[in-house]
């Protein structure tokens, strides 16, 4: 299982592999909008947390399909089906690489980003503990979207249009954290929350992504 | 006698073929009855005026679009558990019905909306949810249209069935969690002493069990449609291999 863990972040981070291209985008969502909405600090500061939170979402939808189609292309996954470790850790592994090249290092430069969004000083720990209970839901969520359109030539746009709607609590409760930090008020209900979706959701959906998987691969 | 016979395609066509005029003129009857007298022999809301007759359109539809969600979810378990492909079909067959409910529901309520809240759309806590309804109902037609293999198809959609609905139940509460909204709450609940007026209440009765025929009129027709291509098509396979 380790080896697998090393052997998916290795390929990640290889040129190609698409680590970067979450934080990319993220990056540039963060500097295009406040040159969109304008610089008045209240307006950007108010936005701030919906803007950061609908930036890490959108970032790691953009590296989802990766989670399973190349190994589909490349036979690997029929081996890794037949592998003497479960389907279902093969699935939960492979989401744990997700979310160790996307949701990590989003999380860690959210705190930077925040600064040109003019973040409330008070949000700031809170983005940070909102991003980093809630992109495991986001790269467990998209393993899921993944499996089901793995044997789909052109799966992207459907993983796109499947994954979405199941975003929709995470994000949610993810910026309701951050909007009740930056102001000052009780957030422990929708921190809690996120919480329980992250975890349930790495409880149950590796089952769901994995017989989803055998599906494909029949 | 029991249920499952009807998971034999020609047994379930047998008997559908028999009950389908029935529930047709059913239907037709109800839906005819309801929505004359609700649209047309009922006073205007001494509020609303006469917007009001929308609720004949708006509330069946809203049901129905929920209730289909469910009936579809009821049909990918059975066909995860005993994989009758009748039960598979039923649901392909319900996802575009559900849907057109749930754009009509939400295109009533923006019409409804305009005149009393002064607005087409509003993110209320109803009015998201069926947004995200709308999404979920796109996501698994789309997911059914571009599978080839039926059985693949039939179980993926499943699987992906019975994970929505119990993240569109989560998003209905973190929706509520995040808005306060302008839509009135459940006004037609059983458990009430008095809900709405018996003069809209009973017209809007006979335009619910209408609905919920004419739901079941297009599901019966759109599955002996999926059966009989799915006849079709293994004829077809038969004879190219001949």
């Amino acid at each position: 299982m380790k080896a697998l863990l090393l052997r998916d972040l290795r390929l990640a981070f290889r040129s190609g592999g698409g680590f970067g291209l979450g934080l990319a985008f993220f990056f540039l969502l963060s500097i295009l909008v406040p040159l969109g909405v304008g610089p008045e600090g209240g307006t950007l500061g108010r936005i701030a947390p919906g803007i950061l939170w609908v930036g890490a979402l959108l970032a790691c939808l953009l590296s989802l399909d990766r989670i399973f189609a190349l190994d589909h292309e490349d036979g690997s996954l029929d081996l890794l089906a037949t592998a003497p470790i479960p389907l279902e850790a093969v699935v939960a592994i492979k989401a744990l690489a997700h979310w160790l090249v996307t949701g990590l290092p989003l999380t860690l430069i959210a705190p930077g980003l925040a600064v040109f969004l003019n973040l409330p000083v008070g949000g700031y720990p809170w983005l940070v503990a909102s991003l980093i209970l809630g992109t495991p839901a986001l790269s467990v969520i998209g393993a899921f979207g993944a499996a089901i359109t793995v044997g789909l030539r052109r799966g992207g746009l459907l993983l796109s249009l499947l994954v979405l709607p199941l975003y929709v609590p995470t994000l949610i409760f993810g910026a309701e954290v951050v909007r009740r930090g930056a102001e000052g008020m009780a957030l422990a209900t929708p921190l809690a929350l996120l919480a329980a979706i992250s975890l349930g959701a790495s409880a149950l959906l590796p089952f769901a992504a994995a017989s989803a998987i055998r599906v494909n691969l029949r | 006698m029991s249920v499952w016979e009807y998971a034999n395609p020609k047994k379930f066509m047998q008997t559908s073929a028999w009950a389908l005029p029935w529930v047709v003129g059913l239907t037709v009857l109800l839906l005819v009855t309801g929505l004359v007298w609700g649209f047309f022999f009922t006073p205007d809301d001494y509020k609303q005026g006469s917007t009001v007759k929308i609720i004949y359109l708006h509330v069946p539809a809203a049901m129905m679009a929920i209730n289909a969600w469910v009936m579809m979810l009821v049909t990918s378990l059975i066909w995860i558990v005993r994989r009758h492909h009748v039960s598979a079909l039923a649901a392909k067959a319900a996802a575009p019905v559900g849907l057109t409910f749930t754009l009509i529901a939400l295109v009533t309520g923006a019409l409804w909306g305009q005149p009393m809240w002064g607005t087409w759309w509003a993110w209320d806590p109803r009015l998201t949810s069926f947004l995200i309804l709308t999404l979920f109902y796109f996501g698994y037609i789309a997911l059914w249209a571009a599978i080839e293999d039926p059985d693949t198809a039939a179980d993926l959609t499943s699987i992906l069935c019975l994970v929505g609905s119990v993240f569109a139940l989560l998003s209905r509460y973190a929706v509520n969690f995040w808005n306060q909204g302008l839509h009135q709450g459940a006004s037609l609940s059983l458990d009430k002493e008095e809900n709405v007026s018996d003069v809209f209440w009973v017209p809007l009765l006979v335009c619910i069990a209408g609905f919920v025929l004419l739901f079941l009129t297009m599901v019966l027709m759109r599955t002996r449609t999926e059966i009989r291509a799915r006849r079709l098509k293994a004829l077809l396979a038969r004879e190219r291999g001949t």
